[in-house]
């Protein structure tokens, strides 16, 4: 049964292979199994596997069509996180310290 | 064979009914909904019109759009188009909202397509939002505040 216990999600989301699943799907919405694993450096299997473990933390919801198993990009358990640890803790502020940083970064040789 | 869909999921612990209360009736939309209600004029019956109104004292309308499926306290579909271009039917867009019971939980899924770029834009940062201020009202009783920026 899937839960949203947000460990379940922070571990979904400490794996790079699966947050390349997951930014692969925000890029675009819907693709099945053989979409997703085209052009990846990850074998069928592996990615079935990594599926799992985000679909489990609801970070991706699959929709049948046909015979075909579509996966979309979940983004509420995300949105939750951002709420519980992002947004009460002065936004604004984060955000100009982000934009500090990013000006910084862009003046480098 | 991508799609334009977005599927947003999220699982609430609550009953079924009180989610289809919560999405149906305009009292209750407003607490959670940053004060938007969703309103019918004619029971959510298919085939008949409904409208997403703010509660701003002027009664703006922000979305409208007909019932196109009624399956109580399982499956609610709309379409769903900005006001200003009800009179062009390519511009509408569908969401289907699904209610299934899993264990002590209700599984949530909102599913909204056949999207322009505008309105995709629009939604994306809105459903978020909106899912997590219901999970949150019907967990807890207090709303989030939707539209902060």
């Amino acid at each position: 049964m899937p839960v949203t216990r947000i460990d379940v999600v922070f571990k979904a989301l400490a794996d790079p292979s699966r947050r390349e699943l997951l930014d692969r799907l925000h890029a675009r919405s819907g693709l099945t199994l053989t979409e997703l694993c085209s052009g990846l450096d990850m074998t069928r299997q592996a990615v079935t596997q990594h599926l799992a473990v985000l679909q489990e933390a609801n970070l991706v919801a699959v929709r049948r069509q046909g015979r075909e198993k579509l996966h979309y990009f979940n983004p509420v358990p995300i949105h939750e996180i951002y709420e519980r640890w992002i947004r009460k803790f002065e936004q604004q502020r984060l955000q100009a310290l982000h934009d500090f940083k990013t000006k910084l970064e862009r003046k480098r040789p | 064979m991508s799609d334009d869909a977005f599927v947003y999921v999220t699982y609430i612990n609550t009953t079924p009914e009180k989610v289809w209360d919560a999405l149906l009736e305009g009292e209750l939309t407003r607490q959670y909904w940053g004060a938007h209600e969703n309103v019918s004029d004619s029971d959510w019956k298919v085939g008949t019109k409904w409208r997403h109104v703010a509660a701003d004292g002027k009664g703006t309308v922000k979305h409208v759009g007909e019932v196109l499926e009624n399956v109580p306290k399982r499956r609610l579909v709309l379409s769903w188009v900005n006001p200003e271009h009800a009179a062009d039917q390519a511009r509408y867009t569908r969401v289907a909202m699904d209610i299934e019971k899993v264990g002590s939980m209700v599984q949530l899924t909102v599913t909204h397509d056949r999207l322009d770029p505008e309105m995709r834009k629009r939604i994306t940062y809105g459903w978020p939002r909106v899912l997590c201020s219901l999970k949150s009202f019907l967990e807890t009783g207090r709303p989030l505040d939707v539209w902060a920026r």
